[in-house]
């Protein structure tokens, strides 16, 4: 049994949850980050920012997620070797949608089919690491969007009276204090990403799901070890393992959560403030 | 080439096995590309309506069960409810379908009867099961929520007439529950209705080529390598679908709030969710 668990196939599969960890740690700082940008643009002052800061954050609202991360990955793969088809091939004459295939000149694919298995790998999971940090950006931008809205409009009225500028009113007033009203959106965001990142398996990504799929089913006694269908146990595990990520992460917000109304003027930082003059 | 009326005549119920047999594979245009789509939204809009009645009273039973002192009906609400939200949709999906993949082909046989077990594996039954499942655990979290933020003088009232028990439960505390709960539940029957979407694409098969709609998208994303067509046709629908719940639910929240002045009325405020 235990030469049976640490099999080749096996190590691939261990792995893979790496592989989601890793994604996760990607995307998470991306997404914020993207979803900062967002929710700037959608204040700013200037009219064509705000419509693309808004469009953005209004973009997610409505449709189904599941849609995005089918259609972002394929329209930025095609967008890509578009752009290097049109760089590195001026002379090819013929149109490249030829009836319902896309066709580029093969210097422009991507990852060139002369690359090893690796390179293509890892464009996959680039793909799907852009697609997360695409659609749940908008979804932070959404939450940190909120969140300024809701820093005491006084705050930053003294801060104005005080003869600051808007750069140093953004910077030192409004972004320090905005956190602890977005940390309940953010922290639900964090377990929406966790719990989405079976969906790389959609996007062809050689994942837990696969893995678990790929090692449970049916074996044939070509194999080292044949078994009968046993994806139900791998498939416990993977729950198992995503119930004890939400559990973690739970108690670690709660104590970020805690951290942050230190200090501030809510009901959480009022409640603290009189427990520790008692 | 044939015309759009006759194309909707063929596919216009295709995902139901009502039509023609084959899925077009050739000359697809985008008439064909609306119709099927929109055939596979029957399937959308099955799974999420069923699904959401009957949780609803799941989930009105386990927020009840969460709420109560007794630690024998408190623990199993508990741990349904962290269980149902603490996976991915996905994950359950691919479990209940291989869980049910094992039992008995032929059937299980009590008291001499045979129970059939293969029409479990099917979709219209193992995923809608699992979606009631999950729309219960999360909308039995909403409605906990607002249990326990019914006012304290409402209850105080209600004794004070005499109410007990079941009465005092169907007249005061269920309608204030649903009250607070409503603008929360309408957002969790939004995001009920994206997430119908995975069923065909995890676990359950689509038995011959009967899926929804993004079954169909992504059918036509493969076979015409132009994803900008059949994904945004599906936004599109589901844009609809999402701004009709949005109206359903909108008249049950003037209703249940018809007893308050026009001021204090609370609005409906659609954030809808993500992916669970």
């Amino acid at each position: 049994m235990l030469c049976y668990l640490t099999s080749g196939k096996h190590m691939l599969f261990y792995g893979s949850f790496f592989v989601v960890l890793l994604l996760i740690a990607v995307t998470a700082p991306l997404a914020l980050a993207l979803g900062f940008g967002g929710a700037m643009a959608a204040r700013s002052h200037l009219f064509p920012l705000r419509v693309i800061g808004k469009t953005y954050t209004a973009m997610v609202r409505g449709v189904p997620d599941i849609v995005f991360f089918l259609f972002v990955p394929i329209a930025l793969d095609q967008g890509l070797e578009y752009l290097r088809h049109k760089l590195k091939c001026p002379d090819w004459d013929q149109p490249i949608r030829q009836g319902n295939d896309f066709i580029v000149c093969s210097a422009a694919k991507l990852p060139l089919s002369s690359s090893p298995q690796i390179w293509h790998e890892i464009y996959g999971f680039s793909l799907a690491t852009a697609a997360f940090a695409v659609v749940f950006g908008a979804f932070a931008a959404n939450v940190l969007y909120g969140a300024m809205q809701a820093v005491p409009r006084a705050q930053l009225e003294t801060a104005e009276a005080y003869g600051m500028t808007r750069r140093q009113v953004n910077r030192r007033i409004l972004i320090p204090q905005m956190w602890v009203y977005a940390l309940p959106g953010l922290s639900n965001l964090w377990m929406i990403l966790i719990k989405a990142t079976p969906l790389l398996f959609l996007l062809g990504v050689e994942d837990i799901v696969y893995w678990a799929r790929e090692l449970g089913s049916t074996k044939s006694a070509v194999y080292s070890y044949p078994h009968p269908d046993w994806r139900l146990y791998y498939f416990l595990v993977l729950l198992v393992f995503y119930l004890g990520m939400t559990r973690i992460s739970e108690s670690v917000l709660g104590r970020i959560s805690a951290r942050l109304s230190r200090g501030q003027a809510t009901m959480a930082g009022e409640a603290q403030r009189k427990a520790a003059g008692a | 080439m044939s015309s759009c009326t006759e194309i909707i005549a063929d596919y216009g119920l295709r995902a139901i096995g009502i039509g023609a047999r084959s899925l077009p594979r050739t000359d697809i245009t985008l008439c064909h590309q609306v119709t099927l789509i929109g055939s596979g939204m029957i399937w959308n809009i099955y799974f999420g309506a069923l699904a959401l009645f009957a949780g609803f009273f799941l989930a009105t039973a386990t927020a009840m069960a969460k709420a109560s002192a007794n630690p024998w009906l408190r623990k199993p609400a508990e741990w349904f409810i962290f269980v149902f939200r603490g996976s991915p949709l996905f994950i359950q999906f691919f479990l209940a379908y291989e869980a049910l993949v094992m039992l008995p082909r032929a059937g299980i046989e009590i008291f001499g009867l045979t129970i059939e077990t293969a029409w479990t594996t099917r979709a219209w039954a193992g995923a809608l099961f699992v979606l009631f499942l999950n729309t219960s655990a999360y909308s039995a979290e909403i409605f906990h929520g607002a249990l326990k933020s019914v006012p304290k003088g409402d209850l105080e009232a209600a004794d004070a007439y005499g109410l007990t028990g079941w009465t005092k439960f169907r007249r005061i505390v269920w309608p204030t529950m649903l009250r607070l709960a409503w603008p929360g539940y309408t957002n969790e029957a939004i995001f009920l209705f994206h997430a119908t979407t995975l069923v065909f694409f995890s676990g359950f098969p689509a038995f011959r080529q009967e899926g929804d709609a993004l079954y169909y998208a992504s059918y036509f994303a493969d076979k015409t390598f132009n994803p900008f067509i059949p994904y945004p046709i599906t936004a599109a629908y589901f844009v609809l679908l999402t701004l009709v719940v949005i109206g359903l639910f909108g008249l049950i929240n003037r209703r249940l709030n018809r007893h308050l002045p026009g001021e204090t009325r609370p609005r409906l405020k659609v954030r809808p969710q993500i992916v669970r």
